[in-house]
């Protein structure tokens, strides 16, 4: 079982069935949409969920470069005419290429100061965001043209698709092949020399490690897939506001890391699953939402104290041992 | 840790338990009416007087026998200013709850998110935002009740028109709200004969627009000058202004429209005229005033069920919810499509934000009327007019 459970294919493997399956028990578009939230919210996890629990880094900005993403796909069009799907490549590279920048100088350093730079990165893009109005659409937020998929569908194979089938189609795939590109980069070399790092960077450089190098590719990769999840998220909703860049929404990412299990692929879904779907949930108590979304968070951690899917395996395992 | 987990267990199937509960409480002569509001966060100040207010009235209409004898359903969602919540809250309401109509959208950015989730499921909507592009271009669902920066920059333009003044001075905050209107008072200045002589900004936490007032006081020729912003920028702006001794009229916005910039602006603030829904003068229109009972009426009722003092975001509420209700009396049906057709007939509706007349081609309805022009004078509001 646990062999198994290890496998590399075994989390896309799951996550497949699941993302397959799940549209047989969904009975309306309201709840596809929820899945689709899940889905995109779970793909930007996976790339923060590296940095964090693979590179022992934090960052606090990773909404900065979602919100890159997102306002990529919805400017470039607008503005440029580019076509849609160049605008989310184009999101995607920037974002790797400032995360470079920023990362390059900052991971050769010890300790913490990449969680400092992130956070005044992630401010400063908001703040682009909400004062160039006239490129950004300001505070009120921006249109995001779509990337006329349906239409094609429509025309080419006589498809008649809904918009919240469409794209929990897309998002799942979306997930499904980040969740296998983490895994195989986890177990590659990189991967070892990552968790190597973890464990403790003087061993690892005393391994002939380059531990700068590591750190820097891995928040590349995550700065990549926090934009690609921006851009599916604009592109989803056809409108996009400065807050998907914002500070909270950079704090929820790293909750939904903590939450699911720092280095748990799977963990990264299970996260994003329950900060997405828990306030959908708890509207009925209505005034008292905030109170019990923070008293559920709390008992996750007091007793998941490692996030929910490590700590949920090491109690099953706990008790087949016993 | 076996017991700790039966509790967790125990818990999930509780809320499961009242979830499924919550779905049954709704009975079949119900109008189901729904809603998705910034009450927290950020945009709190807006969505926590709506919320109050569409509770409120929803409430006082059951008690007072339902619309024509059918029992209201509020179905209430806090979206924060989360567009891609509150679009997903838009889908609920549609899919799940499936109600007739929706009151709500506290911002612009949350309103545009839902926009094309009722255009597509063809329910109507009336919006609690500002800006005007929700219903410029005017799209088929949509509605909206509060007046627009527009019209506040016209209502502005129009008293210097009055005072034969035509060269002004612009200094605006560089939030949303500022920036909007500037660029709105920059487009319909022209219509007004004003010409912008001199444009300025400052920023949302700056302390001290000296120098920019400055720039403006040296301008040849300055007649008067306008600030759209919102918050504290506007007092400050005030103090300096009378520090440095400028001495033309000073306009200010409707952004400022509360008695905290008369507290935080002191003695400077005399003088100064501002365009004003009618509700922040309740008490001192004039009895004969049409709109005097709705707002006189309005005010007391909030202010005495809540103890807050009321806001114009509240009233706009408050608009939306009685036109709504006025349309499905008129419609005689909870049809969406029936509704729709009624609200957009709407004609001498009598609101918070003044009188409203909808037409094919205007989804807003109100006219410069809505907005009183108010003078500060010993320290308190007086209608200038």
């Amino acid at each position: 079982m646990s062999a198994l459970l290890n496998h590399r294919l075994a989390v896309p493997a799951v996550l497949i069935v699941l993302v397959a399956l799940l549209p047989l028990v969904l009975p309306s578009s309201f709840y596809l949409r929820i899945a689709t939230l899940v889905w995109i919210s779970a793909f930007a996890v996976i790339g923060l969920n590296l940095l964090m629990g693979y590179a022992g880094q934090v960052s606090l900005g990773h909404a900065g470069f979602f919100g890159i993403g997102a306002y990529a796909a919805a400017v470039l069009p607008a503005q440029l005419g580019v076509p849609g799907i160049f605008a989310v490549v184009i999101g995607a590279v920037a974002s790797a290429l400032i995360a470079y920048l920023v990362g390059r100088p900052i991971l050769r350093l010890k300790g913490h100061y990449l969680a400092v730079a992130t956070l005044g990165f992630g401010i400063l893009v908001a703040m682009v965001i909400n004062n160039e109005a006239w490129i950004t659409g300001g505070p009120d937020g921006i249109a995001v043209a779509s990337l006329g998929i349906k239409k094609l569908l429509k025309s080419a194979f006589g498809l008649k698709v809904k918009t919240a089938e469409l794209w929990y189609w897309i998002a799942g795939a979306m997930l499904v092949v980040g969740a296998w590109v983490a895994v195989n980069l986890v177990d590659s070399p990189t991967g070892r020399a990552l968790r190597a790092v973890h464990d403790s960077e003087i061993a690892a450089r005393v391994a002939g490690i380059d531990v700068a190098r590591m750190k820097l590719v891995v928040f590349v990769v995550s700065a990549v897939y926090a934009a690609l999840a921006g851009s599916a998220l604009a592109l989803f909703n056809g409108f996009i506001t400065p807050d998907t860049a914002g500070f909270l929404h950079s704090i929820e990412l790293v909750t939904m890391v903590v939450l699911g299990g720092m280095g748990s692929i799977l963990g990264s879904v299970v996260g994003a699953a329950v900060l997405v779907v828990l306030p959908q949930l708890l509207t009925m108590f209505h005034d008292y939402e905030h109170l019990l979304l923070g008293l559920l968070m709390m008992v996750f951690m007091i007793f998941l104290r490692a996030g929910i899917v490590p700590g949920l395996r090491a109690l099953v395992a706990g008790r087949g041992a016993a | 840790m076996t017991l700790k987990l039966t509790n967790l267990l125990g818990a999930a199937a509780v809320s499961v338990a009242a979830l499924s509960m919550g779905a049954l409480a709704a009975s079949a002569d119900t109008i189901k009416i729904g809603t998705v509001l910034s009450a927290t966060g950020p945009a709190s100040f807006l969505g926590d007087p709506e919320m109050k207010t569409l509770e409120l009235y929803v409430k006082e209409i059951n008690a007072a026998g339902g619309v024509d004898g059918n029992e209201l359903e509020l179905v209430a969602y806090d979206s924060g200013v989360d567009a891609s919540k509150a679009r997903t809250f838009a889908t609920r309401l549609v899919e799940e709850d499936e109600v007739v109509a929706v009151v709500g959208g506290s911002t612009t950015g949350t309103t545009m998110a839902m926009i094309p989730v009722f255009e597509d499921a063809e329910i109507p909507f009336i919006s609690l935002a500002g800006a005007v592009v929700i219903i410029d271009p005017v799209k088929k669902w949509v509605f909206k009740t509060p007046h627009t920066d527009r019209m506040a920059c016209e209502k502005i333009f129009e008293d210097m028109q009055k005072r034969g003044i035509s060269k002004v001075g612009m200094i605006s905050g560089t939030g949303g709200f500022g920036k909007s209107m500037r660029d709105q008072c920059l487009d319909v200045a022209g219509n007004y004969d004003v010409e912008i002589i001199a444009d300025e900004t400052y920023g949302a936490k700056d302390s001290d627009m000296t120098p920019q007032l400055t720039n403006i006081k040296n301008t040849e020729g300055l007649e008067a000058v306008v600030n759209p912003g919102f918050g504290q920028g506007p007092a400050i702006v005030t103090r300096n202004y009378k520090q440095l001794g400028i001495d033309v009229p000073l306009y200010q916005s409707h952004g400022v429209a509360s008695k905290s910039f008369i507290e935080l602006a002191g003695d400077a603030a005399e003088g100064v005229r501002l365009p004003a829904a009618a509700l922040l003068v309740a008490d001192k229109l004039p009895d004969d005033d049409p709109q005097k009972s709705v707002v006189v009426g309005y005010k007391d009722k909030y202010e005495g069920a809540t103890g807050e003092p009321v806001s114009t975001f509240g009233g706009h509420a408050y608009d939306g919810l009685m036109m709504l209700v006025e349309a499905i009396k008129r419609a005689g049906s909870a049809d969406p499509a029936a509704i729709r057709d009624e609200i957009e007939k709407t004609s001498g509706f009598m609101g918070t934000a003044g009188v409203v007349n909808m037409s094919a081609d205007d989804h807003l309805g109100l006219d410069l009327t809505a907005f009183r022009m108010l003078e500060v004078k010993n320290g308190d509001w007086t209608i200038a007019e």
